[in-house]
């Protein structure tokens, strides 16, 4: 891959949260049986009319003003006109001239550390198709629940910044994450309510033309446009070495075999025949609406890192984990709220709690340790009257069951060992245990100090603090 | 007079129609359209240098419906004129990718 350059461009649909469809009143839902959502408008059924939906038009005014988007003051829908049954008018309804929102950017945190800013060239409002299913034979069957349901694209600027898989990858986290904290999409890729499609392309370093690239669907986690393009990327600097032509096509991925594979040529530009959607009035925004959108959004991603850095005095890794999910960080909050300390609640909630929740599957919003539980169990160990080991324990506990930290504790009947006395009978037994250690420390090998504060933890189950142990063991040693 | 449009460019625009038109009414359609395309041209000769561009025909702009559901019709009621149905799906020809 060295000789070649890698250049990615990003264009992302986000289904929009709102209640009904974009121009007809049928519920914007999930599941349930199909075409239980359909009405005359979103059938394409003859002499019907759309009518747009002023909620999705503000969230997708709000997601461009997030992303740093010039607003058009003027917009007008556009029908984009082409022959699939995934819509049964023949067109679908979209923008085209004048967007929502242009010209606008998002920064990631690339590995070193630093930001990178990726311009976006457009944001516009759209509506969702139909879902067919090949059924086997020569039949494919078609559930229109989900057509008509509004759609946001975000589309990356030309030529792209984007330049590695992992950049790609910052890119739709940071959209994601951008896209939930607005409420405007629930951002769930596994079940393709965010779509990220990139166009992938190589060319020699240092090339002035840009290679014929290709396009990746079926991306359905950021892991999977990570994978999905360094697969691509490498697939077409292989084609290169080989002398081979690369064609522009649409290409799958496969997540398990980890590997694309050809869907269709493109080699036609399709010629969609864009025309101004006559059914539909222009929409204006004027100065004090954009004004009013902007002073609505909320705290978003970049902004709430910076303020925890400041505010909780967090390491900027740590604030860049928490902020990732707005649960995730509303989560952090409430619970340094309750008292503890905040840099051990970002330790918990980035590690121990993070680990939990990742192993069982679900998310920050399945937790039953509610936030001030655990800024009381964090208290708990920080006064002295449990082990980090015996919190981490009990944290295991109440994430299985909800329940206090003291509840457990005294149900355990832990308490922390510091009566010096009890103490010493322990350390006794595993000094004696241990000649030939203690004889290692006399001889200097004070590292050795560390097992035997490990033997005296594990014969008081935890319940020690290791900080007395290691006192009373080297009074005891004399060293 | 305008660019003539030529006999290719009707068989192409009625390809991405999906129209099927015999050579007779390739023809009749290429005069058609080339007379339309005159009428434009009469157009053309206007100042039109301060006028904003019309979208739209209607004085009006920004009319919304609220952001509420209500009920869609039964299924049944959906695929009544569907020329196939099984198990409330509508069924198509499969499209075979190119």
């Amino acid at each position: 891959m060295s000789k070649y350059e890698s250049v990615v461009g990003m264009e992302c649909h986000a289904e929009l949260l709102t209640e009904s469809k974009m121009f007809c009143g049928c519920a914007n839902d999930f599941g349930g049986a199909s075409n239980t959502r359909t009405c005359p408008v979103c059938l394409g059924l003859p002499g019907s009319l759309p009518v747009p939906n002023r909620t999705a038009v503000e969230l997708v005014v709000k997601a461009s003003l997030a992303l740093n988007c010039e607003i058009s003051r003027d917009c007008l829908f556009a029908r984009k006109n082409y022959f699939y049954p995934d819509l049964p008018k023949g067109y679908q309804i979209s923008q085209y001239e004048n967007p929502i929102g242009q010209n606008g950017w998002l920064d990631i945190t690339i590995d070193d550390g630093s930001t990178k800013r990726i311009h976006i060239r457009r944001v516009h409002l759209e509506e969702d198709t139909g879902k067919l299913v090949h059924a086997g034979g020569n039949e494919s069957e078609i559930d229109y629940n989900r057509s008509g349901v509004p759609l946001m694209e975000i589309v990356t600027e030309f030529p792209p910044d984007i330049t590695s898989p992992a950049e790609a990858k910052a890119y739709i986290e940071k959209l994601r994450a951008i896209l939930v904290y607005l409420g405007v999409s629930d951002g769930k890729m596994e079940e393709g309510h965010l779509r990220a499609e990139p166009n992938v392309s190589v060319r020699l370093e240092g090339a002035d033309v840009y290679g014929t690239k290709t396009e990746l669907k079926n991306l359905n986690s950021f892991r999977a446009v990570e994978r999905g393009i360094a697969y691509e990327l490498d697939r077409q600097a292989d084609m290169l070495d080989h002398g081979i032509v690369v064609r522009q096509e649409t290409m799958g991925w496969n997540d398990a075999s980890g590997k694309t594979y050809h869907m269709r040529f493109k080699e036609e530009e399709q010629e969609y025949r864009y025309f101004p959607e006559p059914d539909l009035i222009p929409l204006h925004f004027d100065d004090a609406d954009i004004e009013r959108w902007r002073s609505e959004l909320p705290e978003l991603p970049d902004a709430k890192r910076e303020r925890f850095i400041a505010e909780y005095d967090l390491r900027p890794y740590d604030a860049e984990v928490l902020t990732g999910s707005r649960a995730v960080a509303d989560y952090f909050e409430a619970a340094s709220k309750s008292g503890a300390d905040a840099k051990a609640v970002a330790n918990y909630v980035t590690g121990d709690l993070m680990r939990l929740v990742n192993a069982s599957g679900g998310d920050i919003t399945d937790v039953k340790i509610a936030p001030d539980q655990l800024g009381a169990l964090l208290k708990l160990r920080d006064s002295g009257k449990i082990t980090n080991t015996i919190a981490k324990s009990v944290l295991e506990e109440m994430f299985a069951t909800g329940k206090d930290a003291q509840q457990i504790i005294d149900a355990r009947g832990i308490s922390v060992v510091s009566d010096e006395g009890a103490l010493t009978t322990e350390i006794d037994k595993v000094l004696s245990a241990n000649t030939d250690v203690v004889a290692k420390i006399k001889a200097g090998n004070d590292k050795s100090i560390g097992f035997l504060v490990g033997q005296v933890m594990k014969a008081t189950k935890g319940q020690a603090r290791p900080d007395l142990v290691n006192k009373l063991l080297k009074e005891r040693i004399g060293s | 007079m305008a660019t003539q449009l030529t006999t290719q460019d009707v068989a192409k625009v009625a390809a991405l129609a999906r129209l099927e038109l015999s050579a007779d009414e390739q023809e009749r359609m290429k005069y058609q359209l080339n007379d339309i395309l005159d009428q434009f041209l009469s157009l053309q000769e206007l100042d039109t240098q301060d006028v904003e561009p019309t979208s739209h025909s209607l004085p009006m702009r920004n009319v919304f419906r609220e952001d509420a559901a209500r009920p869609s019709l039964p299924r049944e009621a959906a695929t009544r004129n569907a020329p196939e149905k099984r198990d409330g799906n509508f069924i198509v020809p499969q499209i075979v990718d190119a």
